[in-house]
C-alpha cells in the first residue's frame, strides 16, 4: 500500500501542500495573458489536484528502483520515461477539461489558447514528476529509517521479557521446598551433610542472584552455578543422578549470557533423570573451536513415565536469548529420541576484549 | 475386616522417589502413637504391589514419580485405602481433594501437620467412608486438558494404555474393556466418565455401549441404515447407532 495514500492524515497534508502548486500553474496559464485569471484558476486547481494524484505514482518505479542499489542509467531511463508519460497524460487532461469548460458561455476560446500553452505546460509537468519522484525517496528513506528504529526496540523488548522470565524462572520454588525438606531430614540422620547442602544451596542461590542483572558472564562461571545447583540435586537424588562435565579450558573464557545453561540442566533433572526409576547419567558437554562454542547437555528420560507439568517452558526462552544476542548466528537444537533428550547450541566463541 | 484388638493402630505406607524425603516422613509418622510405617516405595509400581501385600490403612503418595504419578497410584489403589498427598507444588491441591484425597501435605514437613493428617485419615477410616468417586483421572487432569494415558489393574500387573493406541472402548456391567494392541482390558469405571476424560476430537460415543478412536476407524458400512457398522483397522465390526453416525459424520467432514 502506498504510504501516503494508505494514512488519510497524510494525504490531507499532501494534497493541502498542492494548493500552492495550483497557484503557479494558474500563473503560468494566465502569464502571457492567454487566459483571463478566472478561466486560468479553473483549469489549474483541477489539473494541480489531477496530478497531484498521478504523481502518487511515482512510489511504485520509485520503490522498485530503490537509490543506490540500482544501476544509474535504469533509475534515469525509467523515470525520465515516467515523467514524459505523466506528463503528456496531464497535458491531455487539460485539453479535455478546456473544452469542457468551452461550454460556458464566453468561454468559447479556451481550448485554442490552451493548445497554445501546452509546451510549457508539458515541461512543468515533467518538472513536477521528477520533483514528485525526489519526494517519494525520501519518504522511502523515512519509512526504513523508522522501520530500523522499530525492530530495534522491539529486540529490546524481547530482551528484556527473557530476563525477566529468567528472573522468575530462577525462583523456583519447589526446588527450595523440596531442598530445604531433604535438609530437614538430613539434620536428623547425618547432620554434617545437612550443614553441607546448606552451604551448597546458599552457594547456589548467591550466584544466580549475582549474575542475573548481567548483560553477559563467562561460561565458566555459568557452569560454576549449574555444578552448585547440581550439588544439591545430588543430596536429593543419591545415587540416582550422575554426572559427566567434559570440559575445555578455552570455553570457559567464552562470555554467554547469564542463566543460559541453568534452564536447560534443571529441565534435564525434571524432566529426564527424576522421570527414571534408576535415574541415569546427565552430561555436559562444552567444546570450543574454530571461532565457535558448542554446548551439548544430554540427559535420558522415561518415555513410559507421565509428563510433568512445565516442560518445555525453558527451551523456547532460552532460543530466544540466543536469537536476540546472536541473531542467525546462533543454532539451538533440542532433540527428543526414544529414551534420550539431547539440547545443541553452537554460538560465536566471544571473548572478553 | 481390621484386624479389631489393636484397633487404635494403623499401618502406613510411605510412597516417594527420594529417600531424604522418605525418611523424615518416617521419623515423624513414628512419633505418632499408634501409626506403623510397614514399608518406604521409591516409585508407583512398588506401592502398588507393596498395598497388595502389606494392605496398609494409609499411603501417603508424593505426586511427581516415575512410572506412575501419584494420581494415577491412587486409582489403582484399593478404595479403603485412606490417600494423603505429600508435595512441594501447591499447585495441585484442588486437584488432590477432588480426587478425595484424605489430605495434601507441603514439604517441608512440620511434624503437626503431619499428625494432622493421621489425624484426618483415622476419621474417614472410622467412618469407613470408603465411597470415592469413579474416574479419579477425570478430576485430577488439568483444566482444557485431555487424559493422555489410561491405567489399567490387571492382576498384580498394571497397564499403562497411552489413549493414542486405545482403538475402542465397549461397556460391559460395571466395567469397560478397552480394545488396543491387540488385547482387551477390563476397567472398572463407566463409559460415559471415560468418555468425559478423552479428547471429543479423537474419541467418539458411536454407540450407547461404543466409543471408538476415530484414527483406527477404516470405513462405515451399510452407511444411513438401522445396521450401520464401523470397521476398524483390526477388522472388527462395531455397531453406529443413529445419532452416533450424525456425531461420526460431522466430525469427519
Amino acid at each position: 500500500m502506498h504510504p501516503i495514500l494508505a494514512h488519510p492524515g497524510r494525504l490531507f497534508s499532501y494534497l493541502a501542500s498542492c494548493a500552492p502548486l495550483a497557484a503557479i500553474v494558474a500563473a503560468l496559464l494566465a502569464w502571457p495573458g492567454a487566459l483571463s485569471s478566472g478561466q486560468a484558476a479553473a483549469l489549474a486547481l483541477p489539473m494541480t489536484f489531477a496530478f497531484a494524484f498521478m504523481g502518487l505514482s511515482a512510489w511504485y518505479p520509485c520503490r522498485q528502483f530503490p537509490l543506490g542499489a540500482s544501476r544509474l542509467p535504469a533509475l534515469v531511463a525509467t523515470h525520465a520515461v515516467g515523467a514524459v508519460v505523466a506528463s503528456s497524460v496531464w497535458v491531455l487532461l487539460g485539453a479535455g477539461l478546456a473544452r469542457i469548460l468551452a461550454s460556458i458561455r464566453g468561454w468559447e476560446g479556451i481550448p485554442a489558447r490552451y493548445s497554445g500553452e501546452v509546451r510549457p505546460l508539458f515541461a512543468a509537468g515533467v518538472l513536477l514528476y521528477l520533483l514528485s519522484v525526489a519526494l517519494h525517496y525520501l519518504l522511502i528513506s523515512f519509512e526504513a529509517a523508522r522501520e530500523a528504529e522499530r525492530r530495534e526496540i522491539e529486540l529490546r523488548v524481547l530482551a528484556r521479557e527473557a530476563e525477566l522470565a529468567n528472573l522468575k524462572a530462577q525462583i523456583r520454588p519447589h526446588f527450595l521446598f523440596n531442598s530445604l525438606n531433604s535438609i530437614a531430614s538430613l539434620a536428623a540422620s547425618d547432620s554434617a551433610r545437612a550443614r553441607e547442602m546448606c552451604v551448597r544451596l546458599a552457594e547456589f542461590l548467591r550466584k544466580s542472584v549475582s549474575v542475573g542483572d548481567r548483560a553477559v558472564i563467562s561460561l565458566g562461571e555459568e557452569l560454576a552455578l549449574s555444578r552448585a545447583y547440581l550439588a544439591v540435586e545430588e543430596l536429593r537424588f543419591g545415587p540416582r543422578l550422575q554426572i559427566e562435565e567434559d570440559r575445555d579450558e578455552l570455553g570457559d573464557a567464552c562470555l554467554v549470557p547469564p542463566l543460559l545453561l541453568q534452564p536447560l540442566v534443571e529441565n534435564a533433572i525434571r524432566h529426564g533423570i527424576a522421570t527414571r526409576v534408576d535415574g541415569g547419567k546427565l552430561r555436559v558437554s562444552i567444546a570450543c573451536g574454530a571461532g565457535r562454542l558448542r554446548i551439548l547437555i544430554e540427559n535420558p528420560y522415561d518415555p513410559d513415565s507421565p509428563a510433568r507439568p512445565g516442560g518445555g517452558l525453558g527451551l523456547p526462552n532460552v532460543r530466544q536469548r540466543l536469537a536476540a544476542r546472536y541473531g542467525e548466528e546462533a543454532l539451538f537444537a533440542a532433540k527428543k529420541l526414544a529414551d534420550r533428550f539431547l539440547v545443541v547450541i553452537s554460538v560465536p566463541a566471544e571473548r572478553p576484549a | 475386616m481390621r484386624a479389631p484388638g489393636r484397633s487404635a493402630e494403623v499401618g502406613v505406607l510411605i510412597v516417594d522417589d527420594e529417600a531424604p524425603a522418605r525418611a523424615i516422613l518416617r521419623e515423624y509418622l513414628e512419633r505418632i502413637d499408634g501409626v506403623r510405617v510397614l514399608a518406604e516405595c521409591g516409585n508407583g509400581m512398588e506401592a502398588l504391589k507393596a498395598a497388595g501385600e502389606l494392605s496398609p490403612s494409609i499411603v501417603f503418595l508424593d505426586i511427581e514419580m516415575p512410572k506412575l504419578d501419584g494420581f494415577e497410584v491412587l486409582e489403582l489403589l484399593d478404595p479403603s485405602i485412606a490417600a494423603v498427598f505429600v508435595t512441594a507444588y501447591d499447585a495441585y491441591a484442588v486437584k488432590a481433594f477432588e480426587v478425595h484425597a484424605v489430605d495434601y501435605v507441603l514439604k517441608p514437613y512440620q511434624p503437626e501437620r503431619i499428625g494432622s493428617a493421621v489425624e484426618r485419615a483415622r476419621d474417614r477410616l472410622r467412618r469407613s467412608d470408603t465411597r470415592r468417586p469413579e474416574g479419579l483421572a477425570v478430576a485430577a487432569r488439568p483444566e482444557g486438558s485431555w487424559l493422555e494415558r489410561i491405567v489399567v489393574r490387571d492382576g498384580a500387573r498394571i497397564h499403562v494404555i497411552p489413549v493414542g493406541s486405545l482403538q475402542c472402548a465397549q461397556a460391559q456391567d460395571d466395567y469397560v474393556g478397552l480394545r488396543a494392541g491387540g488385547r482387551t482390558f477390563l476397567k472398572t469405571q463407566t463409559l460415559s466418565s471415560l468418555a468425559a476424560s478423552l479428547d471429543p476430537r479423537r474419541f467418539v460415543r458411536v454407540h450407547r455401549s461404543y466409543l471408538v478412536n476415530l484414527d483406527s476407524v477404516q470405513r462405515l458400512e451399510g452407511q444411513g441404515k438401522a445396521s450401520t457398522a464401523a470397521i476398524l483397522s483390526d477388522g472388527s465390526r462395531i455397531p453406529v447407532s443413529r445419532a452416533g453416525f450424525a456425531r461420526l459424520k460431522t466430525l469427519l467432514e
